[in-house]
């Protein structure tokens, strides 16, 4: 009994003066970094549900063509604005081409802009695709991928609408047709 | 006279034959070598499958690229800059050791250094524990049966 409670008293003051601060030092940096991890982690798979951006105030950036002149959205603020997504190696995006020029044509003097973003493209065959639909509102690649990462697009061809005071007025998933884009442009600059 | 024309104008055509196999070698860059460096790559659209084995259109149209700029005579390191500075990063797959990337590299060993610390330590504490309060408590009762047998002994003896 002697020897056991001698063994007691000669490690529990060690274990209370020394090992217990480190433990909860040690503790909390552990825990700290877990929790800072998993937030990360919820951060991005939140971010991975969201749709596309649908409402709000349209994310803006700057858009350098294929021919050399630089467009930035919020330049254009008061100016109805048509932003479409697309690549050469996309079926569908040739569905909407023609009608996506024949509305560029209609509603250019209306005050309408165009801007057609160069998804994840070669350029060659980006101009050629251009060339072959006869496409001559501006276009141009979307560097690092960074304005289709603001827009969350998940896939091409993706069409956003944006209104006079900058914020999003419509968002089409999939090849747009003539008649719903014009029906909505039409609105628009009736308001 | 015959001869001699016959023989130089084979050699001619054998010279232009060999030449031009040459600079066409030269010119087109073999599969192997577009997929040396398109293994290194992954295209945004087909995520998690590297570019030599993607059969998307996106895929191939990046892997003739890469071909054409081989034939420019564009090394490896310049055409992944190249991708690089117009896709983003995330179409590396070994992304630059630098500024927030550092965490992708860092985090495993250091998750993993951490785990084995946490298991090293709690072995440790079970050790510790068993040590402190078993040990002894089997000591007394060892000592506790040894006193009771030493008093039976002297019982005996008396």
């Amino acid at each position: 009994m002697a020897m056991t409670q001698t063994t007691l008293r000669n490690t529990s003051p060690k274990l209370d003066k020394e090992r217990i601060p480190r433990m909860f030092w040690g503790k909390l940096f552990v825990w700290g970094l877990f929790t800072a991890l998993m937030l990360l982690l919820g951060i991005k798979l939140y971010q991975t549900t969201l749709g596309p951006v649908s409402r709000g105030t349209a994310p803006d950036f700057t858009l350098t063509t294929f021919g050399g002149d630089s467009y930035t959205l919020s330049d254009h603020k008061g100016q109805l604005i048509v932003i479409n997504f697309w690549a050469s190696w996309c079926g569908p995006c040739e569905l909407e081409a023609d009608a996506l020029e024949q509305a560029w044509r209609q509603y250019r003097n209306h005050g309408v802009m165009f801007l057609g973003i160069n998804y994840v493209d070669t350029e060659n065959e980006a101009l050629a695709y251009l060339k072959k639909w006869g496409v001559t509102y501006p276009n141009g690649p979307d560097i690092r991928t960074s304005i289709s990462q603001d827009y969350r697009i998940k896939g091409v061809p993706e069409t956003y609408i944006i209104a006079q005071d900058g914020t999003i007025a419509g968002t089409v998933i999939g090849p747009i047709e003539y008649n719903n884009l014009t029906s909505a442009l039409d609105l628009l600059l009736n308001q | 006279m015959f001869r001699l024309l016959a023989s130089t104008g084979i050699t001619s055509l054998l010279i232009f034959y060999c030449f031009g196999e040459v600079s066409a070698q030269d010119a087109q860059p073999s599969d192997d070598e577009v997929n040396t460096i398109a293994k290194q790559l992954y295209c945004p659209v087909c995520e998690n499958v590297p570019l030599d084995v993607c059969g998307t259109k996106a895929c191939a149209q990046w892997r003739d690229d890469i071909s054409d700029k081989l034939a420019d005579g564009w090394n490896e390191e310049q055409i992944k800059q190249y991708f690089s500075d117009r896709y983003g990063i995330r179409v590396l797959a070994h992304p630059p050791t630098q500024g927030f990337n550092m965490l992708f590299w860092l985090l495993p060993p250091v998750s993993i250094i951490i785990a084995w610390f946490l298991v090293l330590r709690t072995n440790h504490n079970i050790f510790r524990k068993k040590h402190m309060y078993k040990q002894p408590i089997t000591k007394q009762v060892r000592a506790e049966e040894y006193i009771g047998q030493l008093e039976n002994d002297l019982e005996q003896w008396r």
